[in-house]
């Protein structure tokens, strides 16, 4: 009875999220979910090209599938047809998940922020870590973004760090 | 150029009503509802304009208009199509019996519009979400900007610094 | 939950399979949704849901002034985007009756015709990724398209979107050595294309991939709405720049290329052989590039009369056209696109009938729609 309680509760969780080998390790290696929407996904794809290769160098391999990944890179504007779909795919992501919303577009709806059709903002949908500012952002400054990221993931600063001291205010 | 012109004229006597030629290439010719049709049969059939370009939609104050491009690749020239119609229900007749690229275009414009296509194979949303409401590129449709920050958060915080 | 369309409840045979290739797809080339309805493997009917990318451009250019409008435009084919801004410029000098000077069409010419080989290499890379090449394709062809870029980007300072041709004339002057450098590049390219010629057509598994696949006969082809590459494809020699002259192209001399057989390596060679002619033409626009002045004088607030206006460019993907109503206000009445991608991507149900799932995707490679541009 007691083991079950004990492995039902987040203890051994939290235990296994603060070690820093863990995290170490975490961050070596985050598996790409690329959702390239529009423009800024050719400026994530050439990143992954001959000349700037900033993505598997630093251990981002690119799966087609959510369940085999750790980070969902957004890029592109999000419509309110696909805003569900954006939804339902971040849920089946397993955890520790992580996003970077790539492009004006995906922070705040870019030069599109009157229209009827497109959300202002990717985080009104789904939690966001790294914020990628540019229209497009040039591929160096994506390599920028996964840097901050992958140092986050080993000092423990993500939403889903906060998410599990309960300091994440939903 | 003129020829074309003159040959509609002679067929259709009362339903031309506007004629413009712009350039040497482009004619612009206005046609009454009840002639569609079989104006843009003759056009298909005995004047070879085979190529429809694209199916334009325009709110107006008093009147919706409904603009078809047409190209003829033999001919090399342009004549687009104006057909006004009323402005509480309008309605028109499909044109993809004659040219089958006019099925999206008519989707598109009556899902923005309003406009009733009658007799189309398929009049289901093409762009906009299924459960969208109202009709976007009406001139009564207002864009709203969304307030992405409230204005009084950002007076306080200079005044402060 | 989105419902399935309401065909298949109706028509759903016996042993027939539907099935869902949902708006995220890695071999989509963007977010496109196909409900395929299959025996076995055979697919028997295709539909298409598109706009998951409507963002109601038309609708926000009825809210923006003139000018403003020339930076939004880059956004709508975003592998060309010079060739928007050039259809949205031409409409709205047509209108005014501005008259450009000679240098500017030169240089005009020189940039479209650049836009056109990155666009073509770039297709032929991702028509690659869905035919089973996966990445190495990208790899050779993206390499290339990186020296074009790089010339834009001393041009207008960006990568993608250039904002570089303006009402009235460009941005800013060529620089300096501009000229041999694009001379050097287009060396190395012309190189590198035979060899990718050969990378592809001499390989035995690429030719049977794609060699009788996605078949378009020239009748459906007109009836249908295509243009561009899939049209001439099928067998009619017809090209805006030749048929509907705009600018300078009838001072050059070059070809324009078309196949008999209609099928996806028909319209892969066709994209090659375009990269050829548009380094030909560079190259004649080079040699007699005149000097002057870039810029007319234009009024400070452009407003033009009450008319209408319907132009019309070769984008790399077929007829890109806008139509343009202003009403004497600063902004326009009406702006409609007619996009190459939206209607050549109507057309993927007619051809992939009675052919394999993987063929629908080789076919739709090949089509090479943008979705910025189909959705609008």
């Amino acid at each position: 009875m007691g083991a079950i309680t004990f492995i039902k509760s987040n203890k051994l969780q939290s235990i296994v999220d603060k070690n820093p080998i863990v995290r170490f390790a975490r961050s070596k290696s985050p598996w790409m979910f690329s959702f390239g929407l529009a423009c800024c996904a050719i400026e994530m794809i050439t990143a992954g090209t001959s000349r700037f290769d900033a993505m598997e160098r630093f251990g981002m391999l690119a799966r087609a599938s959510p369940r085999q990944s750790d980070v969902m890179i957004v890029a592109g504007w999000v419509t309110s047809k696909m805003a569900p779909r954006v939804k339902r795919l971040y849920n089946q992501m397993p955890e520790p998940k992580y996003v970077i919303a790539m492009g004006e577009c995906s922070i705040c709806g870019g030069p599109w922020f009157d229209s009827y059709h497109v959300v202002d903002g990717v985080d009104k949908v789904i939690p966001v870590d790294v914020y990628i500012p540019g229209c497009p952002p040039r591929p160096e400054a994506l390599l920028d973004g996964i840097i901050k990221l992958r140092k986050m993931i080993r000092n423990g600063e993500t939403n889903y760090d906060k998410k599990m001291r309960g300091e994440l205010n939903e | 150029m003129s020829e074309i012109l003159s040959s509609l004229t002679e067929k259709f006597p009362d339903s031309i009503t506007n004629t413009k030629v712009q350039r040497k290439t482009r004619i612009w010719v206005t046609v009454k509802i009840d002639v569609l049709i079989d104006v843009c049969e003759y056009l298909k059939n005995k004047q070879d304009f085979n190529h429809l370009s694209s199916v334009v939609g325009v709110d107006y104050k008093d009147r919706f208009e409904v603009v078809y491009h047409l190209w003829s690749y033999s001919k090399k020239r342009q004549l687009s199509l104006k057909v006004p119609l009323e402005k509480e229900n309008p309605k028109v007749k499909t044109v993809t019996k004659i040219w089958r690229s006019a099925n999206w275009h008519e989707r598109e414009t009556a899902e923005l519009f309003g406009i009733t296509f009658e007799e189309h194979p398929y009049p289901k949303h093409l762009l906009l979400a299924d459960d969208f409401e109202g009709y976007p590129l009406r001139k009564d449709f207002k864009l709203v900007e969304k307030p992405w920050f409230d204005k009084n958060d950002a007076s306080e915080k200079q005044k402060t610094d | 939950m989105m419902p399935l369309r309401k065909f298949e409840y109706e028509e759903i045979g016996e042993g027939r399979l539907v099935i869902n290739l949902g708006p995220q797809h890695p071999s989509t080339h963007g977010v496109l949704r196909l409900i395929a309805e299959l025996d076995g493997e055979r697919v028997k009917k295709v539909l298409p849901i598109i706009g998951y990318l409507h963002r109601g451009f038309e609708k926000i250019a009825e809210n923006r002034n003139y000018p403003m409008i020339v930076p939004l435009t880059d956004r709508l084919d975003y592998l060309s985007a010079m060739s928007n801004n050039m259809v949205y410029c031409q409409a709205i000098e047509e209108l005014m009756n501005i008259k450009i000077s000679e240098r500017t069409e030169y240089i005009r010419v020189i940039v479209l015709e650049l836009q056109r080989i990155a666009s073509h290499l770039a297709s032929v890379g991702f028509f690659g990724n869905d035919v089973g090449v996966t990445f190495t394709a990208m790899m050779y062809t993206f390499r290339e398209r990186e020296l074009i870029i790089n010339l834009f980007e001393t041009l207008s300072g960006a990568r993608l979107t250039y904002n570089y041709i303006r009402i009235g004339g460009l941005r800013e002057d060529l620089p300096k050595g501009f000229e041999n450098n694009v001379l050097q590049s287009i060396d190395i390219i012309e190189k590198k294309v035979d060899e990718y010629e050969e990378f592809f057509s001499e390989n035995e598994i690429f030719r049977r991939r794609t060699q009788g696949i996605g078949v378009l006969k020239l009748k459906d082809a007109i009836n249908l709405g295509a243009t561009g590459p899939v049209l001439r494809g099928s067998g009619l020699k017809s090209d805006v720049r030749v048929t509907d002259p705009y600018t300078i192209y009838d001072r050059f001399d070059w070809d324009i290329i078309t196949e008999k057989k209609g099928d996806c390596f028909a319209r892969y060679n066709i994209w090659i052989n375009e990269i050829r002619q548009s380094i030909s033409i560079v190259r004649q626009a080079l040699n007699g590039l005149p000097k002057g002045e870039i810029n007319v004088k234009i009024p400070r607030v452009i407003k033009p009369e009450p008319g209408e206006v319907y132009s019309k460019i070769e984008s790399p993907r077929g007829e890109l056209a806008m139509n343009v109503i202003s009403d004497g206000t600063p902004k326009p009445y009406r702006l409609k696109i007619r996009s190459p991608a939206f209607c050549n991507l109507s057309l993927l149900p007619t051809i992939s009938e009675e052919g394999l799932i993987a063929d629908l995707i080789a076919t739709l490679g090949s089509i090479d729609p943008v979705f910025g541009e189909v959705d609008r």
